[in-house]
């Protein structure tokens, strides 16, 4: 986790997506036009988020099969550092749609389930906070955080699949990417999507050994 | 021969410029101009600024938890 080279790859990566992203060639779509690009930077954030709430499952599931605390603290922090994510994916959503739905927040059932996960894993953190005792916050917070993933995955990639939504690749037949998704756009949309994800991990490696140094003086005093 | 060559380029630039009109207006004149490239250079530059402050966060903090091994 400490080498460099991932870092400098994250960096290099989204330096690359931000000069092709917006100099590229993009496809001409009507109502759209060059808010196609936002495709680069608003979809990623969400790729982001879902990676960090997926290292936080993995990391509360290996709490409460060893009871470690340091896996107790990647779970909080990978959450703390998705939910940052998270707040760029909806604020930047909102940005798009008031241009091209022509409201910040259509009552699209994709936007209503991604606020009701957002609330989701604020209530993990309050929940944390809510609780004094070290062992019992690990545990119980583990267990919710379990049960809040596949909720999540439901809410996010799931329901809005089996209704009508403003997103592409919802509703309808969504199993043709090709119409979703243009071949031009690909792989600087993918070269995002990693980028985004290492520099999310690289925040969430960050705080998360702030926070074993921060528990190992409160040890020492 | 001169007036046949001459409809020949006049045929060409006209079909260029049907094919370079689109129904879909892009921001072309705005690339064109020049100026979206000050934008990407702002932009850049504030990724880049991030991207040093994240490295300088991390080399500290590796530094204290050298220190908290030697102790």
């Amino acid at each position: 986790m400490k080498k460099i080279w991932w870092k400098i790859l994250a960096v290099v990566l989204l330096a690359g997506v931000i000069i092709a992203g917006l100099l590229g060639p993009v496809p001409e779509l009507p109502i759209l036009n060059e808010t196609i690009r936002n495709v680069y930077f608003h979809v990623p954030m969400w790729f982001a988020m879902l990676f960090l709430y997926l290292i936080s499952v993995v990391y509360s599931i290996k709490y409460l099969n060893t009871g470690k605390t340091e896996y107790d603290v990647m779970a909080v922090e990978a959450v703390n550092t998705g939910v940052i994510f998270c707040f760029m994916g909806l604020a930047t959503g909102m940005l798009w749609a008031n241009i091209t739905w022509g409201d910040p927040w259509p009552n699209d059932p994709k936007l209503n389930s991604s606020a009701i996960s957002t609330l989701m894993y604020l209530a993990y953190l309050v929940l944390r906070n809510a609780l004094e005792e070290e062992q019992k916050r690990a545990k119980i917070s583990a267990v919710y955080n379990i049960f809040a993933f596949p909720i999540m995955i439901v809410l996010l990639y799931i329901l809005p699949r089996l209704t009508d939504s403003l997103h592409p690749g919802n509703g309808g037949n969504s199993t043709f990417g090709s119409i979703d998704m243009n071949n031009q756009l690909r792989p600087i949309f993918y070269a995002s999507v990693i980028g985004w994800v290492l520099i999310g991990s690289w925040i969430c490696s960050l705080r998360y050994r702030l926070r074993l140094l921060e528990n190992k003086n409160n040890q020492i005093d | 021969m001169k007036k046949f060559f001459l409809a020949c380029l006049f045929a060409w630039a006209t079909c260029l410029q049907t094919f370079a009109q689109s129904d879909i207006e892009m921001a072309t004149g705005l690339r064109s101009s020049g100026k979206i490239y000050v934008v990407v250079l702002v932009i850049l530059v504030i990724f880049i600024g991030l991207a040093i402050f994240l490295f300088g966060l991390d080399r500290r903090i590796t530094k204290l938890e050298k220190n908290q091994d030697t102790k």
